[in-house]
């Protein structure tokens, strides 16, 4: 178990101007699971790799514990990763792939047996272990690749995306085995994924990168609830938050219609100059006869909550509104209707930084 | 949306496929047909080779008896056979070992300018042959290696390390990266990564870069016809001495050909078993 910090770590990869990742600082806790997400390209494989000592870094530092590791090679650092597609060795057994690091470091045969059998039997891989990984399904061979990882009880596990080869039910049952058996190992954890939903249900912590750069760490509920800023803001969330540019003239209006609100927020907003957007979640939008008409586009029953997608004008483009709204629900298609807004909004400035978040209407 | 064949463009499809196979089987026993040729002709008497072709004959391993029989002063089938086979043996397994380290120097941790050294590599095949006979020829007298196997393993190797290099780097290209990157983080070293990782998951890749080897030394001629034509000949060397100016030695000529095929045909058969693929199957989904 360890802490891990990035210390300016910057990657330029060959041949490109931009920095694949940009100067992160990043603090991970003993004991903590931090997931990196964000789009592809936004650098968190690659900020995940030099941390394993698979990427250079061209600038900074990564420190494991309080040992500067940026240039220790990857079998050195007492780290363990899971790869995306599992990158099991073929022509080895299940035992023999569990045992592979072991046999490295030159732990004795016997104690090998036992740490094998007994991570076999951790993750209900028993009945597998003289199997080959082409007779696995893709279930048990990301199970073996997580055995790989445990048996050797490393500092750090890194995980690149190690789920997104598994159907989405065994996405969600492994996902939670994934944190139990995290917590209940008590092992520092850095987990990269590019599905927000698998960030907000796993992660401690969950850091939001975009084109190299940290958007902002915090606690799930604390990005859902106050994101930084407009790309935080519009990544986290499904359906994403409802973002809505409302131009620089004042009072602030949708449609046509007036957005209130008050408290410290007002100044802050008429503080601010240039472009607003204004953002609310899904569930602050209610269809009914409020004041933003709008046309049905169209209404996704999930049982449990249904997703109104709405067409709004606003300055003459048209828009597409989410409202999250409880079964049951009988608009339908191309009617029109009217939405009122009863929740968070949360005003960003021209930069996308966030200036304030307070309840809101429209009038 | 899928679309279904109609009856009639299946039946289409079943002639055409039909039609191309029957092309390829009469290709197939167009090449095969002077194989076969020469297989008979092996077992015939000399006037039954140099008469009218035909399939019924009596067949007799004579001619087998003839041209392995050593005439003192002529080169002999067990000298020139095993000639070749140090010089194959020796120099495809110097080979091996060269192009291996170098194959992963160029695919799994390319080195700066890979490109051009693997262009180079391959543009020592540009000279033609015959041009660098007289050089070789000289350098092969200054250093006394006239008429020594030691000579053409030299060469051999120098001829076939270039292809190796080529051939085993697109193999080791395709290995995923996750499982050397894997191997790295599980603590092994370049040695471990070589025969745990690498090694393995190319063996159909070794071994066909193997066999081509085997097959280009044990077929060379011209270099060896011009370094050793005496001592340290090789077996194609020995196959030409069978054509003689008097008398037929068509029957002769075919059953010293027979023998001359037989090591690369094994060597084929052997490597086959190895080449087949799919062990990489399973690693990367």
């Amino acid at each position: 178990m360890s802490t891990v910090r990035y210390e300016q770590a910057t990657r330029v990869y060959e041949g490109t101007d931009i920095a694949a990742v940009d100067e992160l600082n990043l603090d991970i806790g003993d004991g903590e699971l931090i997931v990196l997400v964000g789009p592809s390209g936004s650098g968190k494989s690659t900020a995940l790799r030099m941390l394993a000592g698979l990427e250079p870094l061209d600038h900074g530092a990564v420190y494991i514990g309080d040992q500067d590791v940026s240039n220790v090679r990857p079998r050195d650092r007492d780290i363990a990763m899971v790869f995306q597609n599992y990158a099991l060795y073929p022509q080895l057994s299940v035992a023999e792939n569990i045992g592979f690091p072991l046999k490295q470091q030159g732990v004795p045969k016997e104690e090998r047996k036992t740490r094998v059998r007994e991570t076999a039997r951790i993750l209900d891989l028993q009945p597998y272990l003289d199997r080959k990984p082409k007779a696995l399904s893709g279930g048990q061979r990301q199970r073996v690749a997580m055995g790989r990882a445990i048996v050797r009880q490393p500092s750090v596990y890194l995980m690149d995306e190690p789920l997104s080869n598994l159907d989405a039910k065994l996405r969600v049952q492994t996902r939670t085995e994934l944190v139990e058996l995290q917590h209940r190992l008590g092992v520092t954890m850095v987990y990269v994924t590019h599905d927000q939903v698998e960030a907000m249900t796993m992660g401690h912590r969950v850091a939001v990168l975009k084109d190299g750069l940290l958007q902002q760490v915090d606690a799930p509920a604390t990005l859902y609830h106050e994101p930084g800023n407009l790309f935080v803001a519009g990544f986290i969330g499904s359906p994403a938050m409802n973002l809505v540019p409302l131009g620089s003239g004042r009072p602030l209006q949708i449609g046509g219609a007036e957005l209130v609100f008050d408290g410290t927020a007002r100044t802050a907003v008429g503080g601010a100059n240039g472009d607003i957007t204004v953002g609310f979640r899904p569930e602050a939008v209610r269809v009914g006869d409020g004041p933003l008409r709008g046309r049905i586009r169209n209404v996704e029953d999930l049982g449990s909550e249904v997703f109104v997608h709405v067409a709004v004008e606003n300055n003459g483009n048209s828009l597409s509104v989410v409202s999250k709204m409880t079964p049951p629900f009988a608009g339908r298609i191309d009617e029109h209707v009217g939405l009122e807004i009863a929740g968070t909004a949360h005003f960003f400035a021209g930069d996308g930084s966030r200036i304030a978040s307070t309840d809101a209407a429209l009038r | 949306m899928s679309s279904v064949p109609s009856p009639r463009v299946v039946g289409e499809r079943r002639w055409v496929n039909a039609s191309f196979g029957f092309l390829a089987w009469i290709v197939g026993l167009v090449f095969f047909f002077p194989v076969f040729w020469m297989v008979l002709n092996s077992f015939k008497s000399e006037q039954d080779a140099n008469t009218s072709p035909k399939l019924f004959f009596h067949p007799t391993l004579d001619r087998y008896k003839d041209v392995t029989k050593s005439v003192g002063g002529l080169l002999s089938f067990s000298e020139a056979f095993t000639n070749s086979m140090v010089v194959v043996l020796v120099s495809v397994a110097i080979v091996m070992l060269l192009a291996v380290p170098a194959a992963y120097a160029l695919a799994v941790r390319p080195i700066h300018k890979w490109r051009d050294v693997l262009f180079f590599f391959i543009s020592t095949k540009f000279l033609p042959v015959v041009a660098s006979i007289l050089p070789i020829w000289i350098l092969a007298r200054n250093f006394g290696l006239l008429n020594t196997r030691l000579a053409l393993i030299i060469l051999y190797v120098a001829i076939n390390l270039p292809l190796a290099i080529w051939m085993l780097r697109s193999f080791f290209v395709e290995i995923p990266r996750e499982l050397i990157e894997a191997a790295e983080i599980d603590g092994a070293g370049l040695r471990g990564q070589l025969t745990s990782v690498i090694l393995p998951i190319a063996a159909p890749g070794l071994a066909a870069t193997a066999l081509l080897c085997v097959i280009f030394a044990w077929n060379e001629y011209f270099y060896a016809v011009q370094l050793n034509p005496v001592q340290g000949a090789t077996v194609p060397i020995w196959v030409t001495t069978e054509i003689s100016t008097r008398g037929q030695f068509l029957a002769k000529l075919s059953a010293a050909s027979v023998l001359a095929c037989i090591p690369v045909v094994l060597a084929g058969w052997i490597a086959q078993k190895r080449m087949i693929r799919g062990l990489a199957l399973g690693a990367i989904k």
